[in-house]
């Protein structure tokens, strides 16, 4: 049985990216490019290596990185038992993908469009730079714990104006929080697009910001998942009365087939 | 080859092949339905229904475990009106049997439920959910108690007309034979087993548990021992066809549960390692018979050798 949705790709390559203390923790890796119609920045696959038996049931979830003719890239960071044992996956190997899963980021080509990333959260937004037909609208703010170099930044930045923040301090991430505030609202100002993908902690600020200052807010929302395609209810997020239909249940909508990009103003990211 | 199974008491219900997708698994089928045939399955299971929507309970309600998984969604589900409206419709219910897997607080909600149930004419059985650990009210503790157990399978019985009405059994009990013949005496037409174990996990870093419920029910391949024990020791107990469930993750996992009696089975976490999975495991379960030769899928069932 075929199924374009749901196929076998060879790996390419695995690149690691950067160091910390001599060891690799992020990784682009490279698949073979599946015959997939179309996709869109902003949607995902779930990725299961042929060589996993059944200690570790789970596909993974990642954000597409970039697809091209030749490839299909995703980058993870290597920071749970299975991340940690996709890092060892090498040229020729086998993984397991379905999707592309989800839904995507909005693109108005015309509308001044700032990029939010925190840490690993930058990878949709490489296809989505890539794939802009005017990328001159587009400006990102990346916040980042890791060394620049463990990033996909370099690809992003050869392409539109952006800013990196390290934080190695608390005052930091307080300088970090500081300019979004200033970034959002001036986006706002020029009714433009801000778009955010990041650690929830980080999304929750975002969406602090964009209510405070009117601003039309996109959401990524990165969570565990198991099927990717909205059956094990696990991947819930609590959303507000609005997204009360299409089948969501009592408040809380899947992550995987009713996101995983939302308006900030339609999702409850407060812990339960 | 035909791999369709008689049902002893049954005769105008069968599953066309034995393997059906299991309850909270499986979506209400629609969701997989891009990955494959779903008129190839034996049935479907779908997403355990309330009378009203339940909104589950709080994230994070899954963890992986070494071959398995811990769940405590807590029967999330937009109600049963709204699967009758919005679901059932999409699914090729004339072509395979739809179970509704069914959950209610007391004996009268679970009543209810069948009888709205039951006026569906796309729907073939009911599965009644009378384990389930992952909720407060009521839950497992109707599958604990015998008296319990009767009491839900009676109430279902008189509601659901012509439908078969299958229950789902706990393993989480002392003697999972007492619960299997006290319902098989209220009038159960089936039996499902097993649902999922009670189980947590835990992490040393944050000193939290995996999930927010605490406690969970565990799944996958771990549980597959115990699930055939029970199976075993069920088919033995009772006069009505069983079905297995529990970490069936190939088509020697189906054999196994055929050989210590099973009528069917319901494959569960295993579809989570690929969407395909079921799809596929009727093919290959199909390809096995072949290779084994095993034609008379009857004269296997319950043939262990014990």
């Amino acid at each position: 049985m075929t199924n374009e949705q749901c196929t076998t790709l060879k790996v390419l390559d695995n690149v690691p990216f950067g160091q910390i203390a001599g060891e690799h923790l992020f990784f682009a890796l490279r698949l073979e490019r599946p015959t997939w119609k179309s996709w869109q920045p902003g949607q995902f696959v779930m990725v299961r290596p042929s060589g996993w038996a059944l200690d570790m049931l789970w596909a993974r979830p990642f954000s597409i990185c970039r697809v091209s003719n030749r490839d299909l890239v995703l980058f993870f960071q290597a920071v749970g038992r299975g991340t940690r044992r996709m890092a060892s996956l090498k040229s020729g190997d086998e993984v397991l993908v379905w999707g592309p899963l989800g839904n995507s980021f909005e693109m108005e080509p015309d509308t001044p469009t700032l990029l939010l990333a925190g840490g690993i959260g930058i990878a949709p937004f490489v296809g989505y730079v890539h794939t802009h037909p005017r990328p001159w609208n587009l400006h990102m703010e990346f916040g980042h714990r890791m060394p620049l170099n463990c990033y996909p930044y370099e690809s992003i930045n050869e392409k539109i104006m952006g800013d990196a923040h390290h934080e190695q301090k608390p005052e930091d991430l307080a300088a970090f929080i500081d300019c979004m505030d200033k970034r959002i609202e001036e986006f706002a100002g020029q009714n433009g697009l801000v778009l955010a993908c990041g650690p929830t902690p980080f999304l929750r600020t975002v969406q602090q910001l964009s209510q405070k200052h009117n601003a039309r807010c996109q959401l990524s929302l990165e969570t565990r998942m198991a099927c990717g395609v909205g059956a094990c209810l696990g991947c819930v997020t609590k959303v507000s009365d609005d997204m009360q239909v299409n089948g969501v249940a009592a408040g809380r909508a899947q992550v995987c087939n009713h996101g995983p990009v939302f308006w900030a103003h339609q999702v409850n990211l407060s812990e339960d | 080859m035909d791999m369709r199974l008689n049902l002893p008491g049954l005769p105008d219900f069968s599953f066309k092949n034995p393997i059906l997708t299991a309850s909270g698994t499986f979506g209400y089928g629609v969701e997989f339905a891009p990955y494959g045939d779903l008129t190839t399955l034996g049935g479907i299971v779908v997403k355990g229904l309330s009378l009203a929507p339940r909104a589950g309970n709080p994230m994070p309600r899954i963890a992986e475990t070494p071959c398995g998984m811990l769940n405590a969604v807590g029967l999330q589900n937009s109600g049963v009106e709204s699967f009758i409206t919005e679901k059932l419709p999409k699914l090729p219910w004339r072509e395979l049997p739809v179970i509704a897997n069914i959950y209610a607080c007391d004996p009268g909600e679970f009543a209810e439920l069948t009888g709205v149930l039951a006026r569906e004419q796309g729907i073939a059985a009911i599965e009644v959910n009378i384990s389930c650990p992952n909720v407060k009210e009521g839950g497992i503790l109707f599958g604990q108690d015998a008296r319990q157990a009767a009491r839900v399978t009676e109430a279902v019985k008189r509601m659901a007309g012509d439908k078969p009405v299958i229950i789902k059994l706990s393993p989480n009990v002392t003697d999972i034979t007492t619960i299997a013949k006290a319902v098989e005496d209220a009038g159960a037409d089936m039996l499902s087993c097993i649902n999922t174990l009670s189980g947590m996990g835990v992490d040393i870093r944050t000193r939290k548990p995996l999930l927010a419920n605490v406690i969970g029910g565990l799944s996958g391949p771990a549980i597959k021992p115990v699930a055939l024990r029970c199976v075993w020791q069920v088919s033995r107990a009772v006069n009505i066809p069983v079905i297995g469930i529990g970490g069936i993750a190939s088509a020697e996992d189906v054999l196994e549960f055929m050989l210590v009696g099973a009528h069917a089975v319901q494959v569960g976490t295993a579809n989570f390692l690929r969407p395909d999975f079921s799809f596929r495991l009727v093919q290959e379960f199909e390809q096995l018979l072949q290779k084994m030769n095993i034609t008379d899928l009857e004269e296997f069932r319950g043939s262990l050798k014990a």
